[in-house]
């Protein structure tokens, strides 16, 4: 079978399902898909970007968009005591019933709904970042996407409450292509809380996100995802940073058979600072890959970008940053950091920071550390009565708490302390 | 407490203790001296249970326990406790998250509840002063940054707070001023009960002018080949070791 018919098969996974209306420049974008995937491959591992990231083992398995009959949203999916504006999702499908806007004067709806309205934002915005024509998995989203979340804030306003987007993926053999737009306007700020749930059907999702962030407003993009063993999941961040503004984002990955995690950040204005962090415990035979791109299009901008990796089983961990400074963008300040524990001989990690930078007066740094937990010091924590499990969890808490401590709301870096603390039992057992 | 028995322990196929016998009973402080490379840190490593080190022969009863079946942390919850030749640096563990988790731990292997945040930091401020630590702990992380005193305080305030049955204090006076000296030595006086006991690891009779022990016993090429009253030591650091060896040699 040549690889073309294959693409073809998978392809035709997604046709089974009308895609979602679109009108004007929206379906001027959605041709733009069309055509890209006629045009573009799946990538093999003889693409440097995916050198490590094998999507063959996705392409040759059927997907369906398939709808839950009773849907329901988990305890477990919740952070405790924090209040937020909850928007759900199963399996792609918005929820309305399990959703809750508590935010009075929140813009705040599904994609779908803001497409349907020709929303200004929308038509403006949604697929204008992202490179479709170019990127087959973005295509592949752009094509067929159904829906996701829209959300626009005004001018110096502020939710009261985060916004918080729950994933479901629910069944067997279920796939679907969330589309989400965040739109701040000058002095506006938002914090999104997003997270993905799997279960243990096999799956494929491919998510984008789009995230315009103007002048002097400043975003928080914080995501965990606890995928299960045969959840395959593909995302692409797209942000674009006008001058003043902050764009924090934190990725926490607990799971998944294959997850590839890519944000890009076109750092378009001065005086702006960028913060991507991301911790990956991961167990099994999992596979994540994390790709970041820092683009300083502008002068006097900031970056610091810090990914933990805990490696267990027979896993595998990508780490491959890149920061470019163009030509004219002066005063960059741009820190890179990427460390991992392996945790056993067949846990495995390839990690590529990248500089590239063609202005002279920056101050840039990248760096990638690779180690084994410490047996001395676990044998000091045992030998102050604790077992092998809570000394080992103790140092892996510790050890990821950096790339945490960006979190700002306090309910949720804790949930996500304790997501790490219940993950450090599971990657011993 | 105590009872080592024709104790033989090796590191990589090279044997270091070579049939050791040790008996310790409640209230007793032991001295154990001896020349670099007898076997003194071994000893210490083989008890508290560094895996890197193989017993090939013997037997230790601790309570009545066999000491060597059991794991390191299993070792801390029947009452055994190290203090390190190197106390370790742990970034990010806050020491006292490690304290309160090394307390609960030994608690819970007893069976007890876990101990009550406030009865714990009134703990913390009586034996920090003790040790002379006071306010020097929190927010840092274990051991990291620690001066070499601070270090060795620091085992010793651990000890305080675990309050175990039985201490072996592993060259804890290496490298330490005679200021933290005398302080450390302080803490072990003021800690020890009718119950207890310690064991003390030596390279040099200083330490044991400020802790007094009750036997003293010289370990030579991994075995104790003299054991006598605190005296010994004296005569140990006016002769040095090597009489003991030719000792040995008409002995055989």
């Amino acid at each position: 079978m040549s690889t073309t018919s294959k693409k073809d098969k998978f392809i035709a996974n997604f046709m089974k399902n009308p895609v979602a209306d679109a009108i004007g420049q929206q379906q001027t974008v959605r041709e733009e898909a069309f055509q890209a995937l006629r045009e573009l491959e799946f990538p093999t591992l003889k693409d440097e970007a995916w050198k490590y990231t094998r999507v063959a083992g996705i392409l040759n398995k059927e997907f369906e968009v398939k709808e839950v009959e009773n849907p329901a949203l988990s305890e477990n999916y919740l952070i405790p005591d924090l209040k937020v504006n909850r928007l759900v999702f199963i399996n792609g499908k918005f929820q309305s019933e399990l959703s809750e806007v508590i935010d009075s004067d929140l813009d705040i709806k599904t994609t779908a709904q803001a497409r349907f309205e020709n929303h200004d934002a929308v038509g403006g915005y949604l697929g204008s970042l992202t490179n479709h024509k170019n990127e087959i998995f973005t295509a592949l989203n752009t094509a067929f996407n159904q829906t996701g979340a829209f959300v626009q804030i005004q001018k110096n306003k502020k939710p009261q409450f985060p916004v918080h987007i729950i994933d479901v993926t629910e069944g067997e053999g279920v796939t679907y292509q969330p589309r989400n737009l965040f739109v701040l306007e000058e002095g506006a700020e938002l914090d999104i809380i997003h997270t993905i749930e799997g279960d243990n059907g096999q799956s494929f999702t491919n998510l984008v996100n789009e995230f315009v962030v103007k002048e002097n407003a400043k975003a928080s993009y914080y995501q965990v995802q606890r995928n299960g063993e045969k959840n395959n999941h593909i995302q692409t961040t797209q942000v674009y940073q006008a001058k003043n503004s902050r764009f924090k984002t934190g990725t926490y990955t607990f799971g998944g058979k294959l997850v590839r995690n890519n944000v890009n950040i076109a750092v378009d204005g001065e005086n702006c600072e960028t913060i991507l962090n991301g911790a990956f415990l991961l167990n099994g035979k999992q596979h994540v890959d994390n790709h970041t791109f820092v683009d300083h299009l502008q002068p006097h901008c900031e970056s610091h970008e810090n990914y933990k990796g805990i490696i267990g089983g027979k896993a595998t961990g990508v780490f491959n940053g890149k920061v470019l400074v163009r030509p004219d963008s002066q005063k960059i300040n741009a820190f890179q950091s990427n460390q991992n524990i392996l945790l056993t001989e067949q846990a495995e990690i390839n990690s590529k920071p990248e500089l590239e930078i063609y202005a002279d007066d920056v101050k840039c740094s990248h760096g990638s550390t690779t180690g084994q937990m410490d047996e001395e010091a676990l044998f000091y924590l045992m030998s102050r009565g604790m077992t092998k499990g809570d000394a080992m969890g103790l140092m892996i808490q510790a050890f990821a708490a950096e790339s945490i401590d960006i979190v700002e709301i306090e309910p949720l870096k804790q949930w996500i302390e304790s997501l790490v603390e219940e993950r450090c039992k599971e990657i011993q057992d | 407490m105590l009872s080592i028995k024709n104790l033989k322990a090796s590191i990589e196929d090279t044997e270091i203790l070579k049939g050791l016998d040790l008996e310790v009973k409640p209230g007793e402080i032991h001295a154990v001296m001896g020349p670099n490379g007898s076997g003194k840190s071994t000893l210490a490593s083989v008890l508290a249970g560094r895996e890197e080190y193989e017993v090939t022969e013997g037997d230790v009863k601790f309570n009545g326990k066999d000491l060597l079946d059991l794991e390191p942390n299993e070792r801390a919850g029947e009452g055994l406790f190290l203090a390190f030749q190197y106390p370790v640096e742990i970034p990010g563990v806050s020491n006292m998250n490690f304290l309160k988790q090394a307390i609960n731990s030994i608690r819970e292997y007893k069976g007890e509840d876990a101990i009550a945040a406030k009865e714990f930091l009134k703990k913390v401020k009586e034996k920090q002063d003790l040790v002379g630590l006071s306010g020097r702990l929190a927010n840092r992380s274990v051991n990291e940054g620690f001066s070499g005193g601070e270090k060795k305080r620091n085992e010793i305030f651990q000890m305080a707070m675990l309050d175990p049955k039985l201490a072996i204090l592993d060259e804890t006076d290496s490298g330490l001023d005679i200021d933290a000296l005398k302080t450390v030595a302080d803490g072990v006086n003021q800690l020890r009960t009718k119950d207890n006991a310690f064991i003390v690891i030596t390279h040099y009779q200083r330490l044991l002018d400020y802790i007094v022990p009750d036997v003293v016993h010289v370990l030579s090429d991994g075995k104790i080949v003299k054991s006598g009253p605190k005296e010994l030591a004296l005569e140990l650091e006016e002769k040095g070791y090597d009489w003991l060896k030719e000792d040995k040699g008409v002995n055989a």
